[in-house]
């Protein structure tokens, strides 16, 4: 028999804020935290705007005896790190991390908790390995190409030594574990104690649903009873803005210091997106586990599906838009009938949408191929103009946000300085309550890879 | 569900340093054979480990009916497109026209796509101040914007293995790529056995593919010392279990499989060449750097796999012999692996774990990082299909905390015992991920 999962906690880290407060109340209140781009010098980029998480120190996240680990931690981990933490509070679990505090011993046996963590493909820190190479350069001609660097240089094994500090020891030993995407899940499990089954999705946009879906199916199964489950990423490094330069998702951004005017969901002439950093973690608890210790429940993750187009978009591809649009829908439709809904029983929609045209076009088509005539009257719920584009932490973000619009019964506000197409409701509004049953949550990757969940009310 | 759904293992396909075809290879690693030798892709001359176990080789072109489609597809990618091309065809897919593509999923532990090295390197050097040892991000961003390609940069990603497949195969169905580290593509294998027991799809493509052998990749290994630096011999570095062991060598390739549900295999005439019976998943949830010393983790994982399996790791079967008739060691050749995994081993076999055939194909393929859980438990399957046992190579000295059946230097014919029909194959990843699949013969 397949076990009820409730979402029990929830830790997002955005540029609104830490925690689940300043999420909801900056998106009810209308509030973009999209600005001027702080972390790295942004001039040599056309989009100088994006989400930066503020006053964020990893080690005030992290118990005592474990802050020296934060020097090996790349800022995606500190992120994860930190939502996680706060998700624990905020579903009043007591964990490992609590060690320190006498008479508290861990809600579950660790053995019986699991982490699934959504990752992108973390740039390593710019300027730390640009010093370590700028100490192997030569000026043999056959090195011009790396500009002078030198693998011989680099290598540490000559005779006579060719220059006592240089080459790749100056990089730390524990560099790459700075930067494997499994580590933002690794941290988690040490600091709380997570034995049980645990995994490190890397689906770009996807991840963080894919693993709320992956977290589920563990529950479900009996493997685990409770889990931290969704992605973090940021985006805010030189190669992450130039990578997403090369999809083409980047808005120019001029002049402008207000981001949340510049992303415009599923309005055909938006400029493009804006990156941030930043993600989720939810507490996913086995519905009697969750009831047994009183926990308080925002929400059931009641549905999930998945699926892939057979064409992917990578810009190298053959176009085929229409099965492109068929992967999400079969997804939503998976998940409708994972959850035993039609799509007549959803009431609003927590949208990928990053104002990234021809892709919040694609997603159009799909909610228009599913709900068909009904979509106008479906609310769609927004985060992107809120906290930007966060990679592998967007979908935490969102389904973080339709959690707690179920729980609280109400839409946060819409921002939206764009039009929209009126066959979605997706212009700008303001709080409002609501009645919302079940929230249909929608993700995708320009891989290809699609996937739906769905959040429904607990009664 | 009601009825249990059961998982075969219908087709498989790699591209390893010893090769691409499947008997071709498994042959080599029977022989014992290993394909170390120094790094050819950029000049490792002065790096403390200047050896790997390279695909040589690769012909692309000869193993995809249509490379055009895959032009910018990085080498990994281009890895696990051969390989799942033969599992494809192995499995009878290519005769399947009207196999329902949204019942066709994939689960990857694919690793990300070589770095650019020196268009990365340069547009580096070119945005730091030697003087003031800062970065100019300007100054970077002029030069990488210059250098870079953007379907080399997108093609890094790690999902875009899993768009290739999708594109080549025509997948509709659920698709995953996982990064556990070494332990990826057992995860991965897994994970779609689970979907495929909940229904969520009647057939997986699923395993994984790598390759670190770049600059950046084996400095970062390097750095923490889990290589060998045995330079001075390449053909012997790789020494599981032995006491002189002094870590392991990069290799690289990408293992696939078909997995399928036994009815959906059935009805469509395939052939199952062995069941899925069991997967394990833990955290040490210790250290990011260090195995917990009870090797608790990996009894854990290898426990839950037995357990699924209706094994009882301490119970003989009724042939007196251990249920259990082979496990495939995570064996990297450092010495703490080897030396927790045999822990962990006699912890879940108690009595029995001295009877237990334990080997390590590192010693002969070097560590496929990401690919190296799916490439392992194919041997597996061939140590079943063949009833012998892979070896251990270069276990010259035997390490008294590691005093189990290694299988030793020459490969084992098992079948005047009753053959293989039981096998473990187990991987563990940096930071404490462990995964454990258990397979058996199909007896139908």
């Amino acid at each position: 028999m397949a076990r009820d999962v409730f979402i029990t906690g929830i830790g997002s880290v955005s540029a609104l804020g830490v925690g689940v407060q300043p999420l909801w109340e900056g998106m009810c209140a209308g509030r973009s935290s999209l600005g001027p781009l702080t972390l790295l010098d942004p001039s040599g980029f056309s989009s100088k705007l994006g989400g930066e998480v503020k006053n964020f120190a990893a080690k005030d996240y992290v118990p005592k005896s474990y802050r020296k680990a934060v020097k090996v931690m790349a800022r995606d981990i500190e992120l994860a790190v930190g939502a996680a933490k706060v998700a624990v509070d905020d579903a009043g679990l007591v964990t490992r991390s609590h060690a320190d505090t006498p008479d508290r011993s861990p809600s579950y046996e660790a053995s019986r908790m699991g982490c699934h963590i959504g990752a992108g493909l973390i740039a390593a820190e710019t300027l730390e390995l640009a010093a370590a190479q700028a100490t192997a350069v030569s000026d043999d001609p056959a090195d011009a190409a790396a500009g002078g660097f030198s693998l011989r240089n680099w290598g540490t094994v000559s005779t006579p030594a060719l220059s006592p500090k240089g080459g790749m020891d100056n990089l730390p030993p524990l560099w790459m574990l700075k930067y494997l995407p499994n580590m933002l899940a690794c941290h988690v499990t040490i600091i709380h104690g997570c034995e049980g089954p645990s995994n490190t999705i890397t689906c770009a946009e996807a991840s963080s649903l894919l693993s709320l879906g992956e977290s589920r199916r563990v529950i479900e199964r009996g493997d685990a009873d409770v889990c931290f489950s969704g992605g973090a990423e940021s985006k805010l490094s030189l190669m992450g803005l130039m990578r997403a330069e090369f999809t083409g998702r980047l808005a120019p951004t001029g002049e402008a210091t207000d981001g949340g005017a510049i992303v415009r969901p599923f309005d055909p002439d938006a400029p493009g997106t804006l990156l941030a950093e930043g993600g989720g973690i939810l507490i996913l608890e086995a519905e009697p586990a969750a009831r047994a210790r009183g926990a308080r429940a925002y929400a059931r993750l009641s549905g999930f599906g998945a699926a892939q187009s057979p064409t992917g978009y990578l810009p190298t591809g053959p176009e085929a838009p229409e099965a492109e649009d068929q992967a999400l829908q079969l997804a939503i439709e998976a998940a409708l009938r994972d959850a035993g809904l039609s799509p007549g029983d959803i009431d609003a929609i927590a949208s990928h949408a990053l104002g990234w045209a021809d892709h919040d076009a694609t997603e159009l088509r799909a909610l228009s191929a599913v709900f068909g005539a009904r979509l106008p009257d479906i609310e769609i719920l927004t985060t992107a103009p809120f906290v930007g584009d966060m990679g592998a932490g967007h979908g935490a973000v969102q389904a973080a946000a339709a959690a707690l619009a179920v729980f609280h019964q109400t839409l946060p506000a819409r921002l939206n300085a764009g039009r929209p197409p009126a066959r979605v409701r997706a212009g700008a509004a303001p709080t409002r309550p609501a009645t919302l049953r079940h929230v249909l949550v929608v993700s995708a990757s320009i891989g290809g890879q699609n996937s739906a969940a769905i959040l429904s009310r607990i009664t | 569900m009601s009825t249990r759904r059961r998982v075969t293992i219908t087709g498989m396909g790699w591209v390893t340093p010893l090769g691409t075809d499947v008997s071709g290879v498994w042959a080599r690693l029977v022989r014992g054979e290993n394909a170390f030798g120094p790094i050819t892709r950029f000049n490792a001359s002065t790096f403390a480990t200047n050896f790997a176990a390279e695909v040589r080789g690769f012909n692309f072109e000869a193993h995809v009916p249509d490379p055009g489609k895959h032009t910018h597809a990085g080498l990994s990618t281009r890895f696990a497109l051969a390989a799942a091309r033969q599992a494809w065809s192995q499995a009878g897919l290519d005769a399947h026209s009207s196999l329902d593509r949204r019942r066709l999923g994939m689960y990857f532990g694919a690793g990300e796509g070589s770095l650019d090295f020196s268009n990365f390197t340069r547009s580096n050097l070119a945005g730091f101040d030697l003087a003031t040892r800062t970065l100019n991000d300007q100054a970077w961003a002029t030069e990488a914007r210059q250098r870079l390609s953007a379907p080399v940069e997108i093609e890094q990603e790690p999902n875009s293995t899993l768009t290739h497949l999708a594109r080549e195969f025509g997948v509709r169905g659920p698709a995953y790529n996982c990064m556990t580290a070494c332990a990826a593509s057992t995860q991965a294998v897994g994970e779609a056995y689970e979907l495929i027991k909940r229904g969520d799809a009647d057939t997986m493509l699923a395993g994984g593919t790598h390759s670190m052998i770049h600059p950046l990749g084996i400095t970062g290994f390097i750095r923490l010392t889990a290589m060998s630096t045995s330079r001075e011999d390449p053909a012997r570095a790789s020494r599981p279990f032995d006491k002189d062991r002094d870590g392991f060598v990069m290799g690289e390739g990408a293992g696939v499989l078909v997995l399928e549900e036994l009815g959906h295999a059935l009805a469509r005439g395939a052939t199952p060449l062995v069941e899925v019976a069991g997967f394990g998943s833990s955290a040490d949830a210790f250290r990011i750097t260090d195995i917990h010393p009870d090797g608790k983790g990996a009894v854990a994982a290898m426990l839950q796999a037995c357990r699924m399996a209706g094994i009882n790791p301490r119970e003989p079967g009724e042939d007196g012999r251990p249920q259990v008739h082979y496990v495939s060691a995570h064996g990297t050749g450092t010495q703490e692996n080897d030396r927790i995994e045999t822990i962990a081993v006699k912890t879940l076999f108690g009595s029995l774990a001295p009877r237990v055939p334990f080997s390590s194909v590192k010693s002969m393929l070097g560590h496929l990082i990401q690919a190296a859980g799916a490439v392992e438990l194919m041997t597996c399957v061939q140590a079943i299909r063949t009833g012998v046992l892979p070896p251990t190579m270069n276990l010259r000295n035997p390490d008294p905390e590691c005093d189990l059946d290694y299988v030793p230097n020459a490969a084992r014919d098992c079948k005047p015992q009753g053959g293989v029909r039981v096998c473990l194959s187990n991987s563990f990843g940096f930071g404490g991920q462990n995964n454990t699949i258990c397979v058996r013969a199909f007896t139908g």
